[in-house]
């Protein structure tokens, strides 16, 4: 019998872990992403403070801690003060339920590489990420600033339109793993990543994910252009440092989901004997998707904002209804005739609506354009 | 124009920043590298000698009026035998230019009668202070190669007091 302790023990360092992977994770992602773009415009970008500029992001935490830190005179001090814990602490918690491999032993004893395995792990991913929302909005609404409000309406219009078709798609792995439990959804896709059976869902999710981290081209609460900063106007010093912070482990979170859900998580070759390659393959999938962002945002302009929130609930959330729709058919068909065609079938019709998609939203551009002219 | 055509440009603009990053970075690093300046550059003053060491500047306090910001200060001295820094009569016993004034239109350049103050290639002009904004004639002069060189020198009599203007030839660029 293990006593109490042990227990307690092993939970604590593994949230440690897992807090500490994020926060290093932040720290280095910022010089990923830095580094990265300057690469996409043929510059080098930081390489001054350590070897390839490594130390850049201690240099910008330390600069980030001496910053004069404002609090705008007819601000809701209380709540401008909570409203980055607020956006905070989600972006860490989240993390708690993505499984980063199975288990090993040491000292005898199994240790799970996960903290948490709630059985509906899906539906907590999906009301912690809509917290932050509450975040952005009451900073917004805090700093007694009209560019700050403006932002944290859009922010959070923006969020709650995404919201829908992120869930449908969350919906669309859940059908295909028979389960809500993530680690049910990671070992269905032992043979197949969700993204090949179903790789409109995987694209949505993807769209979807962007504009719910606030990244581009939907990074519309913080268009510098039209609202300076949007709702971290007035935030300055370790305040706006936090949700800088908040920011960027929703990044790499959305993409551990993303890999979770669609790109088979922890699974890689060899995992089974060697379960310590769970994290590794975690991390390279992170890694891509994180550079799929980065290079996203080099490349396409910002949407307006009229077409942001078309594009949500006119295509995107009707694509998204369809997809699940498919899905379940074909899972149900393959069920009831004992056929497994149905099951195939799954993506090329996904594929299907997601071309019919393309070709609706063509010919409206097409007669929007012929009016204007 | 096809239906596809939409997706196609989207992903036509993702290959080329992916091509872009294959590229060689056109930065310079700066410290360590430093690019070439043009001919025309205009950086720094320097006051020229000849090659006997003697100074070209006379002291004559044109570049002071044709400069535009007012950041030249000259004051004359006399030139002796014993003591002599300039051919002519007289040579600049004091040469300060004001760095924060000078706009580095180089008309001293232009106004100079001896071709003594010429704008060099030296960009690199920070300061902590005001005070030390100002270049002094010691800042400014040309270094010499060996010490005989130095002014004031010990000259024979009667061989520079002539004239002062050498002459000139048309500028290359």
């Amino acid at each position: 019998m293990l006593s109490d302790w042990t227990l307690w023990l092993e939970w604590f360092i593994k949230a440690l872990v897992v807090i500490l992977a994020l926060l290093a994770g932040f720290a280095y992602l910022t010089w990923y992403e830095r580094r990265a773009l300057a690469r996409i415009q043929t510059r080098i970008g930081p390489n001054r403070a350590g070897p390839f500029g490594l130390f850049q992001p201690i240099a910008d935490a330390v600069k980030l801690i001496f910053k004069e830190e404002l609090t705008p005179s007819k601000a809701d001090r209380l709540i401008f003060f909570w409203a980055p814990v607020v956006t905070l602490v989600p972006s860490i918690i989240i993390a708690a339920v993505i499984p980063w491999g199975t288990s090993f032993t040491v000292f005898g004893r199994e240790i799970n590489l996960y903290i948490a395995d709630i059985n509906v792990g899906v539906l907590y991913l999906m009301s912690i990420t809509s917290i932050s929302v509450y975040g952005i909005v009451l900073a917004g609404w805090s700093s007694n600033s009209k560019y700050a409000l403006l932002g944290g309406l859009r922010s959070s219009a923006q969020m709650i339109s995404y919201e829908l078709a992120l869930g449908f798609s969350f919906v669309t792995s859940i059908i295909l793993a028979n389960s809500m439990r993530i680690l049910d959804i990671v070992d269905a896709q032992k043979n197949l990543w969700f993204a090949v059976i179903q790789p409109v869902g995987a694209l949505i999710f993807w769209i979807a994910t962007l504009a719910e981290v606030n990244r581009a081209p939907f990074d519309m609460p913080e268009a510098e252009q039209e609202l300076t900063a949007g709702f971290h106007s007035e935030y300055s010093g370790m305040k706006f440092a936090l949700f800088f912070m908040a920011e960027y482990q929703k990044m790499i979170v959305i993409c551990a989901i993303a890999a979770t859900l669609y790109l088979g998580g922890f699974l890689g070759p060899f995992v089974d004997k060697y379960p310590l390659l769970g994290p590794l393959y975690l991390f390279i999938k992170v890694f891509l998707l994180l550079f799929g962002m980065i290079w996203v945002r080099a490349t396409w302009p910002r949407i307006r904002y009229d077409r942001l929130m078309s594009f949500s609930w006119k295509i995107l959330l009707p694509l998204s209804l369809a997809i699940t729709f498919i899905t379940a058919t074909g899972i149900v068909l393959a069920d009831m005739f004992n056929n497994q065609l149905y099951y195939w079938a799954i993506p090329f019709v996904s594929v299907g609506v997601g071309l019919f998609t393309v070709v609706m939203i063509y010919r409206e551009l097409r007669r929007k354009a012929y009016e204007r002219a | 124009m096809s239906v596809l055509d939409p997706i196609i440009e989207l992903a036509r603009g993702l290959g080329t920043t992916l091509k872009m990053m294959f590229e060689r970075p056109v930065t310079v690093q700066y410290p360590e590298q430093k690019r070439q300046v043009r001919p025309r550059f205009r950086g720094r003053h320097v006051l020229k000698r000849y090659e006997n060491g003697l100074e070209k500047c006379i002291g004559c306090s044109l570049c002071s009026a044709a400069c535009p910001a007012d950041a030249i200060f000259v004051e004359a001295g006399e030139n002796t035998d014993e003591k002599r820094y300039s051919p002519g009569e007289r040579y600049a016993s004091t040469y300060e230019i004001n760095m924060i004034r000078c706009i580095y239109c180089g008309y001293c350049e232009d106004a100079c009668p001896t071709e003594a103050i010429i704008l060099g290639d030296n960009y690199e002009l920070s300061f902590f202070d005001r005070r030390s904004a100002i270049y002094t004639k010691e800042m400014l002069i040309e270094p010499v190669s060996s010490p005989e060189m130095l002014t004031p020198q010990k000259v024979e009599p009667g061989k520079y007091n002539r004239r002062s203007v050498p002459v000139m030839k048309d500028p290359a660029d």
